[in-house]
């Protein structure tokens, strides 16, 4: 559907090829929509095993549950006179159940990915938006922003440091422009 | 005459400059998400959801649909120079755009797709303008149980079309709608799933959730997969086709606009699977389909047809049935009620301008979007410069600071990381965003028709079965659910009467399905 990004066509470990160089087009070129789609599935991220599959129907279970629990304690009533809790608790018995069904039949689904050694991106820029959270109303956005910026240009992109400190200090420059001066908004800021 | 003068009024709303300069800024958006690969048209909209809250609804809602058909033209570009579909929906194009590009024809696919797209959009407003008040009349006498049965179904359609596992989708349907239930009980007004806190008493604002779900889940889950740098070819040469191509194209544009206009308004539809279905389409009627896959003009005309209709028809369970149909669908809703516009049957009579203004901003849009993909079209092939590690902190900053301005609280940029997190981990693990984003925005009105309607029956459910259309809906549901059962029963017997007349067809069709499965 519409929200998958674009077709991972290019995206690969194996044959990365940094961002700043030029790209060479080291592919051969597949000529038929079969031999391009056998291509994309390889180029598919590795799946993840069934242990992930279960590891993900158990929290859904557990949330299930948990939400089940709440629910039954929030009071359930009748079907004509209901109380708070009983349309969570119909939600939820739906959660469980394919939860359930997920845990026992989807073992061996091939839809989940592996974290690989790629997955410490995420990571570090989950680091990193976070910590921008805390500090913003701190120090403001400017500070935090750049680090952002940096970080993820520099460590996470293998951009070179030259355009990695131009872009980054435009962006933050351009950012104050538009928020704080032109839209006078209330984000925290330091300048 | 009566029927026309809402229809021409609404040229005047779009005509205002603030709703032509923010009709020109969607397409704009669109034009370059679609061309850079990465973020689609859902994480784009919901990155961009806080701007709309200074503006009017009707300029809020032009923008965001410009982004929306906006990206159906972008996502072209990239597919037929580079191989790289810049959208879901154009994954087709690439089939034959990339051959006819290798063949020096990239010019002519480009601009065979930007004419298909614009006479595909237009066919589909025209379409929209006269079947949208025809639904919203039939919607008129909805009732409570009409809804929670229209509810049901079209969440039940969003999560089963959807590719990757149903039994995930619908997990994430579920926990939507559980999500919607945060805050206060409307009928009682006990607190659900607060934990204490106060910020959670109001609910959980859909914002938020969108920002984080698509836009910051997206772009962490990008983070991990890096797009390959675009070689960006230096130019594109001659975009007009010629008199004969156009003419040869024209029964694939013809087609792909019908077909892509009645994908478009099926829930669960939209424009990904209406240029898949086109291009099987036009390769089974061609004389000769070994052509397909080789250049063949009419597989890039067809599926960039049928895109587009398909983008514009969608808006019509939307804005008629107040039912989204897909997830991007879901988003319009969304920015909708925040502005304080729902969504449905009575819109037409209530608020003509706005769904007028709407509609009729289509035709400027496409217009703006065929001029934009023909002579500009060079401009836009350098955007493929831009590298996605300069692109990441941007959107990612511009998602935060954003997220701000809603209520100017750091409360809501906390849920969008939080969001965010769960946004990429349900990508990892395979559960699609879309449902949950549809589910939460359809929880309230679920669960509140559901409840009347249960009061109307005196708490009996049979009685949704003795109003003729809520049986219909629920008899659909009750298929629709069982259909995986039904097919994987068929497909066993058949498996053990025919199982080796299938192996020779086999090479073929797992091509189109491994096609199907990654979109």
């Amino acid at each position: 559907m519409e929200t998958t990004p674009a077709v991972s066509a290019g995206r690969d470990g194996s044959t990365a090829v940094t961002p700043g160089g030029d790209a060479p087009n080291e592919l051969p070129e597949a000529l038929t929509p079969e031999q391009l789609a056998a291509q994309w599935e390889e180029e598919k991220p590795p799946a993840a095993g069934p242990l992930a599959n279960a590891a993900s129907s158990l929290v859904v279970l557990g949330v299930g549950i948990g939400a089940l629990v709440l629910s039954v304690a929030m009071g359930l009533g009748t079907l004509s006179a209901p109380q708070p809790g009983l349309w969570p608790f119909m939600a939820s018995c739906v959660m469980v159940a394919l939860g359930l069904f997920q845990l026992i039949l989807g073992r061996h689904n091939r839809d989940a990915e592996k974290f690989t050694r790629m997955s410490f991106a995420p990571l570090i820029g989950l680091a990193t938006l976070a910590t921008m959270v805390a500090l913003m109303p701190l120090i403001g956005f400017e500070i935090p922003a750049l680090v952002l910026c940096v970080i993820w240009m520099k460590f996470l992109g293998g951009e070179t440091w030259r355009s990695t400190i131009l872009v980054s200090v435009v962006v933050v420059v351009a950012f104050y422009a538009i928020f704080i001066l032109a839209l006078g908004t209330s984000i925290p800021h330091l300048f | 005459m009566d029927f026309l003068n809402p229809v021409i009024n609404g040229f005047s709303v779009v005509l205002e400059p603030m709703n032509l300069l923010y009709c020109l800024v969607g397409v704009v958006i669109g034009m370059l998400i679609g061309v850079l690969p990465g973020l689609g048209p859902a994480a784009t909209i919901a990155i961009l959801l806080p701007l709309t809250y200074g503006v009017e609804p009707v300029t809020a809602i032009i923008m965001l649909a410009g982004i929306f058909y906006g990206a159906q033209y972008g996502g072209t570009i990239t597919s037929v120079l580079l191989r790289l579909p810049g959208e879901a929906s154009s994954v087709v194009t690439v089939f034959d755009g990339y051959q006819m590009a290798r063949q020096g024809k990239a010019g002519t696919a480009l601009g065979l797709a930007a004419i298909g797209s614009f006479i595909g959009g237009t066919a589909a407003i025209i379409g929209l303008t006269f079947l949208a008040p025809l639904v919203a009349g039939f919607a008129l006498d909805f009732g409570p149980p009409e809804y929670s049965a229209l509810a049901m179904l079209g969440i039940l359609l969003v999560a089963t079309i959807s590719g990757g596992s149903k039994a995930k989708a619908l997990i994430a349907a579920s926990v939507g709608l559980l999500l919607a239930t945060v805050g206060r009980d409307i009928f009682t007004g006990e607190s659900r799933f607060t934990f204490g806190s106060i910020q959670l008493a109001d609910g959980i604002d859909f914002v938020p959730i969108a920002m984080g779900i698509f836009g910051l889940g997206e772009i962490l889950y990008n983070l991990e997969e890096r797009h390959r740098a675009a070689k960006a070819p230096s130019k594109v040469s001659n975009v007009w086709p010629s008199k004969a191509e156009l003419k040869h194209a024209s029964g694939a544009i013809g087609r792909g606009s019908v077909l892509g206009f009645f994908l478009g308004i099926l829930p669960g539809g939209g424009a990904t699977i209406a240029s898949m279905a086109s291009y099987a389409m036009e390769k089974k009627r061609a004389k000769q389909p070994e052509r397909f896959g080789k250049g063949a003009p009419e597989g890039v005309a067809g599926p960039e047809t049928a895109n587009n209709a398909a983008a514009t028809s969608s808006f019509i369970p939307l804005l008629t049935l107040g039912i989204p149909a897909n997830a991007t669908m879901a988003l319009m809703f969304g920015a909708l009620l925040i502005q304080g516009v729902t969504p449905g049957p009575q819109l037409v009579e209530q608020e003509p301008e706005l769904f007028w203004g709407v509609v009729n901003s289509m035709y400027i849009g496409n217009i703006l979007l065929l001029i934009m993909s023909l002579p500009l079209v060079g401009i836009f092939v350098r955007i493929l410069r831009v590298r996605a590690a300069i692109l990441a902190p941007i959107t990612a900053l511009i998602t935060l600071l954003g997220a701000y301005t809603i209520n100017n609280s750091m409360f809501d940029v906390t849920l969008v990381v939080v969001f965010g997190v769960v946004g990429y981990l349900m990508k990892k693990f395979g559960f699609e965003p879309g449902p949950l984003v549809l589910a939460f925005v359809l929880g309230e009105l679920l669960e509140s028709s559901l409840r009347r309607s249960l009061l109307v029956f005196d708490g009996d459910p049979t009685g949704f079965f003795t109003r003729p259309i809520s049986a219909t809906l629920l008899a659909v549901f009750v298929l629709v659910a069982l259909m995986p059962g039904i097919r994987s029963a068929i497909a066993k017997r058949k498996g053990t009467t025919a199982a080796s007349a299938s192996a020779g067809d086999g090479t073929n069709n797992d091509g189109a399905n491994n096609i199907k499965e990654k979109v």
